[in-house]
């Protein structure tokens, strides 16, 4: 199979006060799709930073990035928008739902930069909601959730403009260990039957066991 | 329509800095529409004064009064059109407190002012009466005055008890028409000093000009004061305008002052309002990074936010405009009686404050927008309140 997330000589650094703050050097990583790639490593070694270049969010200082078949880091600000309301999901440790939207609302945000009808969209975010095992907490809002709902409504979100790539960073990072094994499952169902690619990072070893793939990140190299 | 749905429920967030916003962005519009329209009553008081009219009068003071032999020679001027005397009765109405105009007047009054209309009828009636008089319809119906009634003044520049008969009733022709007025024959004033003090007859206290081009006010002004120079009775000519402001020249800083606070008062509407928005903005520095990352474009963000603060800005200027009308009718009511000529909310005081919120919506959303658009999303999701 063929890789769908090329990651190549990619550098990134950040600045602070005009001080740089070098985080990935020269890093070169393919994942091929329908992969679960797991990423691990020490607080601090760059692993929020590698994703986030891999879903379009950040950019590399130097390097280069093709995913989904396009070179990303050629991309300007809105077409890297379009793109990854195309082709990425995200799910993040602390959920990010909006909280004065419904589970539906929140599931339904990228689904208004599409063309799609409202039936249409509805049908949508109820499949997702259903697949997630949410179907009868459509009109709750967040706080009315439980952290593991919650996180659910987020990857219903993820999921609902069906992307080809998933991304997470530690999605039970602040999840009990039952609720953290239900988010996991669920990872693993959309990764084998939903085929999607995933490149999730996580602190927990019980996580590890879901990867077709792992990886050690440290102090910005893969080990 | 989605947006509109965000707009809403975000400014509901927290209902009572939003509500403090909205009372605070009414009570400025209130506070704002209080002050133009005194302001601008003051400014029409002025307008309304007539580019053809000027004022001649006792150049020592307004008090001292001018020969009535002056009025043939300033007729004689080229240029001036018509002269008409005038005499300030004063006096009292049943009441100290009912404050209202009393003048004695030569019967072309009416030709000098065309704003006060009078029908043919009732001024043929008036002609006729010997004590009549002609009051402002403002005045007819405060103190309910018919034709025919008996209005009796209490003098105090000219004592005595004075009988009048209401013989008409003038309509203000323009807003800004003063239809508080009382005005009647100066023959019957004077037939009557004469009798009593007769050094004071023949006398009156100010002379209105009708010139044939306001253009020539100036110099026609000069004329008239050149011609009685060095006479016992020098005169101070100019136009009506210029002698309405000096008459309200006291109150100017006055005026000055309630100008600059109502600009202030915009100021600080704006201020309140960016607080409130710049507020709501950092809290949810994470929602918009969620939103970029989701693919939302600057656009969506800008209307998201813009949408709330003019919202806000919008709910509170409509209150605020809305309570204007009662408040200000309650103001007059408070005022004694007489005190404005007119008093009344000019459309462009609404206008002015409709369209500042509108533009205090905009740029209290400026700093916020700037800010929302300019943050990097990763440093959106690394933000900590
Ligand atoms: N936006 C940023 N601006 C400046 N420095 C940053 C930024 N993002 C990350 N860093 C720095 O880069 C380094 C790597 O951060 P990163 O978040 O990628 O680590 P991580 O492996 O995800 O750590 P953790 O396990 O704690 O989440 C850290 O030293 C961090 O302080
Ligand atoms: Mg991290």
């Amino acid at each position: 199979m063929s890789a769908i997330i090329q990651v190549k000589n990619v550098s990134k650094s950040y600045w602070r006060n005009s001080l740089e703050i070098p985080v990935l050097h020269d890093l070169t990583l393919d994942v091929t799709e329908g992969e679960f790639l797991v990423l691990m490593g020490p607080s601090g070694s760059g692993k929020t930073t590698l994703l986030n270049l891999i879903a379009g969010i950040d950019r590399p200082s130097k390097g280069e990035l093709n995913v989904a078949g396009t070179d990303i880091a050629k991309l300007n600000e809105s077409g890297l928008a379009k793109w990854r309301s195309a082709s990425v999901g995200f799910v993040f440790q602390f959920y990010n739902l909006i909280p004065v939207l419904t589970a539906f609302e929140n599931v339904e945000l990228p689904l208004l930069l599409t063309k799609l009808s409202k039936s249409e969209r509805k049908k949508h975010v109820e499949n997702v909601l259903n697949i997630v095992g949410l179907g009868d907490r459509i009109y709750h809002y967040p706080k009315q959730l439980s952290g593991g709902q919650e996180q659910r409504v987020a990857i219903a979100r993820a999921i609902v403009t069906d992307p080809v790539i998933l991304v997470a960073d530690e999605p039970t990072g602040d999840l009990d260990k039952t609720s953290a094994q239900e988010i996991l499952t669920l990872m693993e169902r959309l990764n084998k039957e939903f085929k999607k690619t995933i490149v999730m990072v996580t602190h927990d070893p019980h996580a590890a066991e879901k990867a077709t793939r792992l990886l050690h990140l440290e102090k910005g190299d893969l080990v | 329509m989605k947006i509109l749905k965000l707009i809403f429920k975000n400014a509901l967030r927290h209902k009572l800095r939003t509500t403090l916003t909205i009372v605070g962005i009414s009570i400025a519009v209130i506070a704002y529409g209080l002050l133009r329209t005194v302001v601008t009553i003051w400014d029409s008081s002025v307008d309304a004064a007539g580019a053809d009219r000027l004022i001649t009068r006792q150049a020592v003071s307004f008090i001292f009064p001018l020969p009535v032999a002056y009025k043939s020679k300033i007729e004689s001027i080229p240029g001036v059109k018509s002269v008409c005397g005038a005499v300030w009765f004063g006096g009292t109405y049943k009441d100290k407190s009912n404050f209202f105009a009393r003048m004695a007047i030569d019967d072309n009054y009416f030709e000098l002012y065309p704003e006060f209309m009078i029908s043919q009828n009732e001024f043929d009636k008036y002609k006729k009466e010997r004590n009549g008089c002609i009051v402002g319809k403002s005045i007819a119906e405060q103190y309910k005055f018919k034709i025919g009634d008996i209005i009796v003044l209490d003098g105090d520049i000219f004592p005595g008890r004075w009988e009048f008969t209401v013989s008409g009733i003038y309509k203000p022709r323009n807003k800004n028409t003063d239809a508080t007025q009382m005005l009647f024959h100066y023959e019957y004033l004077n037939e009557r000093i004469k009798q009593e003090t007769a050094v004071r007859g023949d006398q009156v206290f100010w002379y209105i000009v009708k010139v044939d081009d306001p253009k020539n006010s100036a110099q026609i002004s000069e004329q008239i004061d050149a011609m009685f120079k060095n006479s016992t009775a020098e005169t101070k000519s100019e136009t009506e305008k210029a002698f309405t402001q000096s008459f309200v020249a006291a109150s100017g800083a006055i005026i000055t002052a309630m100008n600059f606070m109502s600009y202030a008062i915009i100021g600080i509407i704006m201020l309140v309002l960016a607080n409130t928005m710049i507020m709501a903005a950092r809290e949810r520095t994470r929602e918009y990074a969620v939103f970029k990352t989701l693919g939302f474009s600057a656009y969506h963000l800008t209307s998201l936010i813009l949408g709330e603060s003019m919202l806000i800005s919008c709910i509170g200027g409509g209150i605020g405009i809305g309570l204007l009308y009662p408040i200000v009718s309650g103001f007059e009511h408070v005022m004694p009686k007489g005190f404005f000529p007119f008093f009344f909310i000019e459309p462009v005081t609404v206008i002015l404050a409709a369209s500042s919120a509108l533009l205090i919506g905009v740029l209290a959303a400026i700093f916020p927008i700037q800010r929302a658009l300019h943050t990097k999303i990763v440093d959106g999701f690394r933000f900590v309140g």
